[in-house]
């Protein structure tokens, strides 16, 4: 750590870890429901725990992304954080409207629109608050001593995840266009402008943890992020195939997001190969180990498993089965999840001067959540794969067919058994690092 | 070898490309929409059924046009595979069909409220999918096969 006003970002992290226990508790309850273990239906029926599971994973993730910033911009421009107290004051202001918004979905409150549930009240209060945020990270970059591709690349896709918030704000009375638009919301932030931030994090990582030159790091970083916007916008229009859009959407969405998988290709080689290289210079080691996962988890959850049911042909059997959750698990695990635990496990010792990387908790933790995960990803895909063929393929009833997958919800829950373990051991390895202080300042290079 | 400065001009320029293929069609899907979707159907029943499904978050259980979260039934075709008035009872007291099985949250509609959430299955079955949700391709040969072990 270079800055003291890289200490704020530690209320984001911390933030990101408690979301993600509580993200976690509301799968749990989707799982055993699925197992035909309602209990808790009167209270917490399953469209409330759903929403929840996955907006709480979109508010810490955000929380990660935002804690990024605020870590890696002053290092990237050279200078202090422009407002360490707006910095908090947009933390808090972050955690109330989220808080609001989860407690909300439990008495009815939401918007039906999948992913984007938060109340509409809500939505201006995120747009100040993400206001409040670009400010001051732009200001720093703004008024900054240098201006590094990396630093730039991630205020971009940050700006540019602020902006396409908005469209998810317009309404229409027509279903499909309102469709149409929550899709430039959520798939060009997780196919597009998130890649951004993933790929600068990413960038930042191995320039810290191979030492390899930042010149060559981010020349291909260019590369990455082109691939990224050559399929990912267009590969928008698989979200369009069978929503009321145009035919040519078949074939434009088919072509583009079937090359998709090439920038997260190039991001898990170009974090394997930089690795190798330079990866012995670093002495933490686990936090390369999450960067180099995200990159290989990405591809294989993002891009390969994204693949697999992305063509027209296959997705119109597909759509709207669990193939879709077996894709989605892996993809925000790989992508993002395991990128913002990275960077924790990398700034979390340069924050608190202390050295809590080595040993073997981390590494138990590391391997327990990933093998939790590709079991968590073989259960629905079994669950998937089966529902395909009996709903859709024979066309044997919906209920029917569900109540003889519950045995595959057994082996999902007690996959995310595991994953559950190795994220509480991360969780208790970042609670014993304790609190961020200035004695930190260069003391761990 | 590819310079920094290249690199940058592939993504920059991709990206410029690209965005404004997609703005275009944007727009072409924005023209052909309202046909595609009988946008002169949506009535007051519709927009009202419409507003419910969206306030009570349907999607979070069901999907419709294949969007949502696939804990319950697809329900753009709805109305080939029951009655109107089996989802009027159904939606009434949806625990009482499918006793100690999958649960739905029993809302407390008025019966204009129900006219409107028919109204708006109607208008959603009419839009033009490109085909989806398919004929289940095997259905009829499981019924063939049925019919020829019954006979056997």
């Amino acid at each position: 750590m270079k800055y003291k006003s890289q200490k704020v970002a530690y209320l984001f992290f911390a933030t990101c870890m408690a979301l993600f226990v509580l993200q976690l508790v509301y799968g749990f309850i989707m799982g055993f429901a699925r197992m035909g273990l309602d209990g808790l239906h009167d209270w917490i029926p399953f469209n409330v725990a759903r929403a929840t599971h996955t907006n709480l994973l979109v508010v810490w993730l955000l929380a990660g992304f935002m804690g990024a910033a605020y870590y890696i911009l002053p290092e990237e421009a050279e200078r202090e954080l422009y407002s360490v107290k707006l910095a908090v004051i947009q933390w808090g202001s972050l955690v109330l409207v989220s808080l609001v918004a989860l407690v909300g979905f439990h008495f009815n409150w939401w918007e039906g629109r999948k992913f984007l549930e938060i109340p509409r009240p809500l939505d201006y209060l995120v747009v100040v608050n993400v206001l409040a945020f670009i400010f001051n990270i732009g200001v720093t970059v703004w008024r900054g001593r240098r201006f590094t591709t990396t630093g730039l690349v991630l205020f971009g896709g940050l700006l540019s995840a602020a902006l396409l918030y908005l469209p998810g704000m317009w309404t229409f009375q027509n279903h499909v266009f309102d469709s149409y638009f929550r899709w430039w919301v959520v798939h060009l932030w997780v196919e597009g402008v998130w890649e951004l931030i993933m790929g600068s994090i990413l960038a930042y990582l191995l320039i810290k943890l191979t030492g390899i030159d930042r010149e060559v790091i981010e020349k291909w970083l260019y590369v990455i992020v082109g691939l990224t916007f050559l399929s990912g916008i267009l590969g928008t229009g698989h979200h369009y195939y069978y929503m009321g859009a145009p035919e040519y959407w078949l074939w434009v969405g088919g072509l583009f997001s079937a090359l998709e998988p090439l920038a997260f290709l190039a991001m898990a080689l170009w974090a394997v190969f930089l690795a190798n290289k330079g990866g012995r210079k670093h002495p933490n080691r686990i936090a390369l180990s999450w960067a180099v996962g995200t990159g290989i988890m990405s591809f294989v959850g993002a891009g390969f498993l994204g693949f697999a049911h992305t063509l027209p042909q296959v997705n119109i059997y597909t759509h709207g089965t669990l193939i879709v959750g077996m894709h989605g698990h892996m993809a925000f695990w790989g992508a993002y999840a395991m990128l913002v635990l990275a960077l924790i496990a990398y700034a979390m010792p340069q924050m608190t001067g202390r050295n809590l990387f080595t040993g073997r908790i981390p590494v138990i933790a590391f391997w327990t959540a990933n093998i939790g995960m590709v079991a968590m990803t073989a259960a629905f895909a079994v669950a998937g794969v089966a529902q395909v063929y009996l709903e859709r393929m024979l066309g044997i009833d919906f209920l029917v067919v569900q109540e003889n997958l519950e045995v595959h919800f057994l082996g999902l829950v007690l996959a995310a058994c595991l994953f559950t373990t190795g994220i509480l051991l991360y969780i208790w390895n970042f609670t014993r690092y304790g609190l961020p202080r200035d004695e930190a300042l260069e003391a761990v290079r | 070898m590819l310079s920094k400065s290249q690199a940058r001009l592939f993504f920059l320029g991709g990206t410029i490309l690209f965005s404004l293929i997609f703005l275009w069609l944007t727009l072409d899907t924005i023209r052909q929409t309202p046909a595609r979707t009988h946008m002169a159907a949506m009535d007051e029943q519709v927009l009202l059924g419409r507003k419910l499904w969206d306030e009570n978050n349907c999607m979070g259980c069901h999907t419709i046009l294949g969007e949502g979260a696939y804990y319950a039934p697809e329900l753009t075709n709805v109305l080939d595979r029951k009655h109107p008035e089996w989802i009027r009872a159904f939606i009434r007291n949806p625990q009482a069909f499918y006793p100690g099985r999958r649960k739905m949250v029993a809302y407390d509609f008025t019966d204009e409220e129900i006219d409107g959430l028919i109204a708006w299955f109607r208008w959603v079955q009419g839009i033009d999918t490109n085909g989806f949700p398919k004929d289940p391709p095997l259905r009829e040969w499981i019924k063939d096969s049925g019919q020829a072990s019954v006979k056997e």
